[in-house]
């Protein structure tokens, strides 16, 4: 999942440094992620993983890491 | 809003209105000048730091006076509730963001016992009305910074006590990562480089400045600005800037009121054509009175429940939401403006006619452009693919 995580972020999160330099607990804001490109991951996430993420998930801190962004596709798909 | 009816400080702030703001609006429109008077006023009746909380010397308001004050204002002259908003936006960014740490504690009290007035530093040369992306950075070496910022826009920038900044966090910090950092006088200087002679809120008097400061680090918000600009700077410009644009509104529709009333009184028995097109402009005004006073409600309620309310003011839904109110009453104001001089005709396009619309009109255009709707409907249009209402 992580791998998937970081080639969705690799692809739309216009990173101003490259992903793999990063560590699953970097903050992603930090490297440049922008609100208008955390949506395109949200909708690449969403699509990849066949979930939606519900408004109340829709906050700064759920995609604020490769860890966390992993912690809220889990609590959706049940931890699968 | 019966609560805040009764609020001495939104009566107080409506005398200054009635008394000092308005007679002294012509001259402030014609001349560009800064509106001395009622700021002079409003310093005296302590109402710059109306948003400070009691314990700090402040009255310790909430949104919903916060925005009483500012449409009674700008209903008597528009470039005074803009200036009073703005300082307001940036006491909320400090007390909501900085209170409790030892210098901004200290600075917040000695602004309610001396009335500073802030100005605000976000748009910057090359980067338009994007308030989340800088291209300055604030440096900083040992226990002080340095930050030069190429301003586009800095309202009352010439007659402010201290600028709250936008910046990168760091010389290597990408372009969102910012900083907001309070500037004080001693501190900083500007370098006017044009003019602001434009069409309306000539009163703010904001042209471009070159920027220049030092100081010492502590006065930079420990907050990441991506979370004051969330939970406080967005509401409460959205809020406050449409609590100006309703208080237009209103200066508008009681012109065209008045002109109707006055061809009544000329033929008794007859109701004048005019004033189904008042009844009509009627409807958008309390559409835009309603839409203004539930978001100045809700946030006020937020902003009361700190605890469980940090998640909602982050959240992608109370951004749209927030964006809906600023795009939606920008335009209602130049419309309402556009058909009050329909109802008021020839009187109302004379600019030395007591129903003169020209100055709703010009005044409200800049509404729009306050951080352009375009982009804010971008935005919006971009967080509507992932948020589904549920
Ligand atoms: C009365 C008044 C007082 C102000 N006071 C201050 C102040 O005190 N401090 C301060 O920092 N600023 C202030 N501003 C500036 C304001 O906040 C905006 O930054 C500024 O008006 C935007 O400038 P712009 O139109 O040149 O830039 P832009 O935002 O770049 O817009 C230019 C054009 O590009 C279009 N555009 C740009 N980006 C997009 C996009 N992503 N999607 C769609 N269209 C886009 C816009 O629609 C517009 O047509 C003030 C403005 C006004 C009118």
């Amino acid at each position: 999942m992580v791998e998937d995580i970081r080639s969705i972020l690799k692809e739309h999160g216009k990173l101003s440094v490259d992903i793999a330099g990063l560590s699953d607990d970097a903050d992603l804001y930090q490297a440049g992620l922008t609100s208008h490109a955390s949506v395109n991951v949200m909708l690449a996430l969403e699509g990849k993983f066949d979930i939606e993420f519900p408004d109340r998930m829709l906050k700064r801190n759920v995609f604020e890491s490769v860890s966390a962004i992993r912690a809220a596709i889990e609590e959706l798909t049940g931890g699968a | 809003m019966s609560k805040a009816n009764e609020s001495p400080h939104v009566a107080t702030a409506m005398r200054i209105a009635r008394e000092v703001a308005g007679p002294q609006a012509a001259s402030v429109d014609r001349d560009a000048r800064f509106p001395r008077e009622a700021l002079d006023a409003l310093k005296e009746a302590r109402l710059l730091s109306a948003f400070v909380p009691k314990a700090m010397g402040g009255l310790g308001l909430g949104m919903i006076e916060l925005s009483q004050m500012c449409e009674a204002l700008a209903q008597h002259c528009a470039s005074t509730g803009m200036v009073f908003a703005m300082h307001q936006i940036q006491v909320a960014c400090l007390v909501r963001h900085a209170n409790g740490v030892g210098f901004f504690e200290r600075y917040l009290k000695e602004l309610a016992a001396k009335q500073y007035l802030i100005a605000s530093v976000t748009s910057e040369v090359g980067i338009g009305g994007e308030m989340r992306t800088s291209i300055c950075a604030v440096e900083k070496s040992g226990d002080r910074f340095k930050l030069d910022k190429d301003a586009s826009t800095i309202s009352y920038g010439e007659h402010a006590d201290d600028l709250l900044v936008t910046a990168r966090a760091a010389p290597d910090a990408t372009p969102n990562d910012q900083a907001l950092v309070l500037v004080s006088k001693p501190d900083y200087s500007l370098e006017r480089t044009g003019a602001w002679d434009t069409l309306g809120m000539r009163g703010t008097c904001s042209p471009p400045f070159k920027m220049r400061s030092t100081g010492s680090a502590e006065r930079i918000l420990p907050a990441p600005f991506a979370d004051i600009a969330s939970q406080t700077m967005v509401p409460f410009s959205h809020i406050l800037w449409a609590s100006c644009w309703l208080g237009i509104s209103t200066a508008a529709v009681s012109k065209a009121r008045a002109f109707v009333r006055n061809q009544a009184r000329s033929k008794p028995g007859q109701t004048p054509p005019s004033a189904m097109r008042l009844a009509e402009v009627a409807t958008q005004l309390q559409m835009m009175r309603a839409n203004v006073h539930d978001v100045a409600s809700e946030c006020e309620y937020l902003m009361n429940h700190p605890e469980s309310s940090i998640d909602v003011l982050s959240s992608v839904a109370f951004a749209v939401k927030m964006n809906n109110l600023k795009v939606s009453t920008s335009e209602a104001a130049f419309q309402i403006a556009h058909r009050c001089l329909g109802i008021c005709g020839i009187m109302g396009y004379k600019n030395d006619s007591k129903f003169s619309i020209g100055i709703h009109m010009r005044d409200s255009m800049s509404a729009a452009l306050m951080v352009s709707n375009d982009r804010i409907l971008s935005t919006n249009a971009a967080m509507l693919l992932v948020l589904k209402d549920d």
